[in-house]
C-alpha cells in the first residue's frame, strides 16, 4: 500500500503546495475528514477552517476560506478560494477576515438576497468566529 | 523650407518622444513578465476546476433539476456581452481588436433579432463602443485604481453578473478578452460563461466514481458561481498579459519610427546648413568680384 499520496493546494492566484503527504485533515462542509492514501474517490466542498497536512518531511497547517477538495485514491487536490499558511497568520489578519464575513452577512441581509445567501453568509461568519477562537492567537 | 532653427527644434522634440516611448516599452516589458507569471500561476487552479466541473456537469447536466447556470434559462433571447479591455491606451490594436469582435457579435445577434446588453470592464472598451452600442450599456466596471488584479476583482464582477442573471436580466453571457499567445500575437476571444460550458479535458477524468459530500447537485450549485468568477479571473489575467505585450510591441515600433524620423530630419538639417554656408560664400565672392 502506498504510504504517501500527491497533495496539491492551489488558490486561484497561485499554487501554494505540492508535495507527498501521508494524511491530510480537511475541513469538509459536512464535517472534518482525514484523507489518507487509497481513500475512496470523493469530492467535497470546504467550510472555512484549518487544513492539516502530515507528510514525511513534517506537518504544515493552512487556513482555507472555502472551496473544494478532490480526493482520488493516490492524489488529493484542494482548490481553496483563499489559503494562508498558518505560520504566516496573525490575529489582525484573522480579525480582518471575520470583519469581511460580517460585512458580507450585513449586506446580504440588507439586500435580502435570494438563494439562501443570507444563511450562507451567516454560516460563514459563525465559522470564521469559531475559527478565530479555536486558533487562540 | 523650414529654417535651421525649426529643424533643430523638431529634432529635439522627436528625440524626447523617442525617450518616452523607449521608457514605456521597458516598463511594459517589466510589467509583462509579472502579468505572464500571474497568468501562469492561475492556470493549475483553472485546469483542475474545469476537470472537476466537467465531471460533475456530465453526471448531473442532463437532469431537469440541474442548476440554471448550467442548463440555461431555456432561451437565448437576451444576450449579455461582457467586454473586458484595458484602462489605458497606447497599446496598439489591443483595445480596438476586442471592441471590434464585440461589435461584430452584437451586430450578428441584433440581425438575428436578439436583444443585446453590454457590460464593459475597462474604460477603453466603453469609449470604443459608446457610439455604436451606447444604448445597450447596462453597466461599467472601473479597474483603473487596481494595481494588481486579484481574484477578489473577478469575484466582484462575477457577483454583479450573477445578480443580474438571478434577476432574469439576460439568458446568455459571453465574455470578450484577448488571449495572450506571445508578445506580437494576441487573439481577441469570445467565451460563453452562462450557461456554463466545460470542455471535457483529455484523460483528466480517471473514470473513478466519486462520492460527493454534500450531494452532487449541491456541490454544483456551490461551484458554478465560482466557475464564473474563475473564468472571468483568467480572462482578466490573459488580458493583462496581452495588454502589456501589445504595448511593448507598439512602443517598440514607435521607438524605431522616431529613430528613422530623427535620421531623416538630421540629413535635412545638415543639407540646409550646407546650403546656407554655400549661399554665404557665393555672396562674399560675388561681393568681392563686384569691387
Amino acid at each position: 500500500m502506498a504510504q504517501t499520496m500527491q497533495f496539491d493546494l492551489v488558490s486561484p492566484e497561485r499554487s501554494l503546495a505540492s508535495l507527498q503527504a501521508s494524511a491530510v485533515q480537511i475541513p469538509g462542509a459536512e464535517g472534518d475528514m482525514t484523507a489518507m492514501p487509497q481513500h475512496a474517490p470523493t469530492i467535497t466542498t470546504l467550510r472555512p477552517g484549518v487544513l492539516k497536512v502530515e507528510s514525511p518531511e513534517g506537518n504544515a497547517d493552512y487556513l482555507v476560506t472555502g472551496g473544494f477538495a478532490e480526493i482520488a485514491g493516490d492524489s488529493l487536490s484542494v482548490l481553496a478560494e483563499r489559503a494562508i499558511p498558518m505560520a504566516e497568520m496573525t490575529r489582525d489578519q484573522m480579525n480582518a477576515l471575520i470583519e469581511e464575513a460580517r460585512e458580507m452577512y450585513k449586506t446580504a441581509k440588507e439586500e435580502d438576497q435570494p438563494h439562501g445567501l443570507v444563511e450562507d453568509a451567516a454560516k460563514l461568519l459563525a465559522d470564521m468566529e469559531a475559527l478565530g477562537t479555536h486558533m487562540s492567537l | 523650407m523650414p529654417s535651421l532653427k525649426d529643424l533643430k527644434n523638431r529634432i529635439e522634440s522627436v528625440k524626447s518622444t523617442r525617450k518616452i516611448t523607449k521608457a514605456m516599452q521597458m516598463v511594459a516589458a517589466a510589467k509583462l513578465r509579472r502579468a505572464q507569471e500571474a497568468a501562469e500561476d492561475s492556470r493549475p487552479y483553472a485546469k483542475r476546476f474545469n476537470a472537476v466541473m466537467a465531471g460533475l456537469a456530465a453526471s448531473v447536466g442532463g437532469s431537469e433539476s440541474a442548476p440554471k447556470l448550467l442548463r440555461g434559462t431555456g432561451s437565448d433571447q437576451v444576450q449579455l456581452l461582457v467586454v473586458m479591455t484595458a484602462e489605458r491606451g497606447l497599446c496598439g490594436g489591443f483595445n480596438s481588436n476586442i471592441a471590434k469582435l464585440a461589435r461584430q457579435k452584437a451586430e450578428e445577434l441584433k440581425a438575428a433579432g436578439k436583444t443585446v446588453k453590454v457590460l464593459t470592464v475597462g474604460k477603453k472598451g466603453r469609449d470604443a463602443l459608446k457610439r455604436d452600442l451606447g444604448d445597450d450599456f447596462i453597466g461599467h466596471v472601473d479597474l483603473s485604481d487596481v494595481k494588481r488584479i486579484g481574484y477578489a476583482n473577478a469575484q466582484t464582477i462575477a457577483k454583479d453578473i450573477l445578480t443580474r442573471f438571478d434577476a432574469g436580466e439576460f439568458d446568455v453571457a459571453t465574455i470578450f478578452f484577448s488571449e495572450f499567445v506571445n508578445v506580437v500575437t494576441q487573439i481577441p476571444t469570445a467565451q460563453q460563461i452562462i450557461p456554463a460550458s466545460f470542455e471535457a479535458t483529455e484523460g483528466e477524468s480517471t473514470g473513478a466514481v466519486y462520492d460527493y459530500e454534500p450531494g452532487e447537485e449541491q456541490i454544483l450549485a456551490d461551484l458554478l458561481p465560482r466557475g464564473v468568477a474563475t473564468q472571468i479571473f483568467s480572462g482578466l489575467l490573459e488580458n493583462g498579459a496581452s495588454e502589456q505585450g501589445a504595448r511593448m510591441s507598439a512602443m517598440d515600433n514607435a521607438t524605431r519610427n522616431a529613430g528613422d524620423m530623427i535620421d531623416k530630419l538630421t540629413i535635412e538639417f545638415n543639407r540646409s546648413r550646407q546650403a546656407v554656408i554655400t549661399n554665404e560664400l557665393i555672396e562674399i565672392i560675388s561681393g568681392a568680384e563686384a569691387l
